[in-house]
């Protein structure tokens, strides 16, 4: 028996979302989309290789402002701008974590919030390429004129708004990245990665190069997360500095570990979760980082594998509970 | 095999092995013994590279290895096991002693093939081995203590050594788990052909299996021979044996 491609039918169901009509649902689901990327990408540091990053907003950050300069100020198109978000904060992520993966735990943490407010600094005063304090507004979309022209033929395409084209685009780039990161927890590589994350002396002793690997990891996470940032920026209309700041790591970490930093697909839930949470309590009370803290206390308490793990050990209580009951 | 030249180490003002020299010869099991910090656990990390030795060399097959990298010591040939357990905790059973394979086999870097049944067959025949095929899908946090040190030997067999280092590979055990896991490591050592330098404190355990052993007493050899010969030493007797055959 074949498992249900459960992913791809979340992305097809995805395609649909704008038909609801609603242009605030799209929004919506466009920006869960990215944040599900960014914060997968920190999860194949913090729960597959076991290093805590305080600064993943960096890598998110540059690949923005990549894309961004690339787009606006040189007009360059979208489909080389967007892998060079990736390229980019990939080369800052070899750079930066090859000093990072040299040193463990809290001082690891450490020095990625370092490397990240450095960046966010730059970000902030370099006037004449970044923008500074002002940030950039106004990112093109990518050209579409294609797409209305592809309609002619195939009319199915044709009668979306370039925001809702720009969330389709999104849709499609997200979930190969997502199928690529994966193929790569699944694959040796991921498997090295896990025995560094239960036991880098004894990884060691079977024969990884724990810092290597590290740092392999770390360049990995960081391209992907420069990906998230290079179509957030177009999504947000702008790029400002605070897509490096430490509350961006933050947020993306608390994203992780309440969707559950065990399963794949945990930080994903965490982003959708966190960000349908935060749109509907702020409609109620301007308290939301309080309700925030309130969750992230019981979490910690009642559901430390986050919710994907909960919704997991719930799945394997239940199958043991029938088990013995078909035998 | 094996030719420790005069290792030394200290930890501050504390010299934990002082000017260490002894020789494993190629298919023997030879062991260390010596009482609760004699500097038995330094003397294996400092032959393993976990730590470097102040002085001093660590020859391996003829080869100067001192003071590299546990990683490149282990390609080459070096595998061990550890004192207190040592494996993946949150890993079943089964890929456990895969990702051995997959490390030693320099699979390690491949990011796209799927991993699930990568060394399928020689992992199982490693497990049936060492007598854990039927925990293969466990999570091996949950296995028993001797099951963890079984898991440990298989490992480090997946490895593929050509020596294998055991500290305290009975630590912890009752009596009877001691009696089948030295039966088990003498049958495997035998099987593959492996060198073997173990430490151990329980002295039927040193005496009936191996060769030659090496006595330390504070961080320097105080007797080197065959077993009947160390049994005989009148400096054994007084500092260690004596302790307990009194």
């Amino acid at each position: 028996m074949r498992r249900v491609p459960w992913g791809l039918l979340i992305v097809i169901a995805a395609f649909f979302v704008p038909s609801l009509g609603s242009r605030f649902y799209t929004f919506l689901a466009n920006d869960v989309a990215i944040w599900a990327l960014f914060a997968t990408s920190l999860n194949l540091l913090v729960g597959y290789t076991g290093l805590v990053s305080f600064g993943h907003a960096a890598y998110f950050g540059i690949g923005a402002y990549t894309t961004g300069i690339l787009m606006k100020k040189l007009g360059v198109p979208f489909l080389l701008a967007f892998p060079a978000a990736g390229l980019v904060a990939g080369l800052f992520a070899v750079f930066f974590g090859f000093f990072c993966v040299r040193l463990t735990r809290i001082y690891f943490a450490m020095l990625t919030l370092a490397f990240a407010q450095i960046v966010w600094a730059i970000c902030f005063k370099w006037n004449e390429l970044t923008g500074g304090e002002q940030g950039m507004p106004e990112i093109p979309y990518p050209d579409f004129g294609w797409v209305e022209k592809a309609a002619a033929v195939l009319p199915f395409l044709g009668g979306y708004r370039t925001s809702e084209y720009f969330y389709f685009t999104c849709l499609i780039l997200i979930a190969v990245a997502l199928w690529v990161l994966r193929r790569i927890v699944a694959s040796p590589f991921g498997r090295m990665l896990t025995t560094i994350r239960e036991n880098p002396e004894r990884a060691e002793f079977i024969g990884v190069n724990v810092r290597r690997y590290e740092l392999a990891a770390f360049t990995l996470a960081g391209l992907f997360a420069g990906l998230a940032g290079g179509l957030f920026g177009i999504f947000n209309r702008g790029v400002f500095p605070d897509f490096a700041y430490w509350t961006k790591s933050s947020e993306v970490l608390i994203m992780t570990l309440l969707g559950g930093m065990g399963t794949f697909v945990g930080p994903s839930v965490g982003a959708l979760v966190l960000i349908w949470l935060n749109q509907q309590i702020v409609s109620y009370t301007e308290y939301w980082p309080l309700v925030l803290g309130t969750i992230l206390v019981l979490l910690l308490f009642v559901f430390p594998g986050g919710l994907a793990g909960a919704a997991q050990s719930l799945v394997r209580a239940m199958q043991r509970k029938r088990g013995p009951a078909r035998a | 095999m094996l030719d420790v030249r005069g290792v030394v180490k200290s930890f501050g003002g504390f010299l934990a092995v002082g000017g260490v020299s002894f020789t494993v010869a190629p298919g023997s099991i030879g062991a260390i013994i010596g009482p609760n910090g004699a500097g038995k656990t330094t003397l294996f990390n400092l032959i393993t590279g976990h730590l470097r030795p102040d002085a001093g060399q660590v020859m391996f097959k003829g080869r100067d290895v001192t003071g590299i990298a546990p990683h490149d010591l282990c390609r080459l040939g070096m595998g061990r096991s550890f004192q207190r357990t040592n494996i993946f905790p949150r890993l079943t059973v089964f890929e456990n002693v895969q990702a051995a394979y997959v490390s030693h086999r320099g699979r390690g870097w491949n990011l796209f093939h799927p991993v699930a049944r990568l060394y399928q067959e020689e992992t199982e025949a490693i497990l049936r081995a060492v007598g854990l095929l039927d925990h293969a899908r466990e999570e091996s946090g949950f296995l028993s203590h001797g099951g963890q040190k079984q898991l440990e030997l298989g490992i480090a067999l997946a490895l593929e050594p050509e020596i294998l280092l055991l500290d305290e590979p009975t630590a912890g055990m009752s009596a009877s788990e001691t009696r089948e896991s030295i039966a088990l490591i003498e049958r495997l050592a035998r099987e593959r052909r492996l060198t073997l330098l173990f430490t151990e404190h329980d002295m039927e355990v040193v005496f009936s299996i191996s060769q030659r052993i090496t006595v330390l007493h504070q961080g320097k050899v105080i007797a080197d021979g065959p077993p009947a010969e160390v049994r005989r030493d009148p400096e054994v007797r007084r500092v260690y044996l004596g302790e307990k055959h009194a």
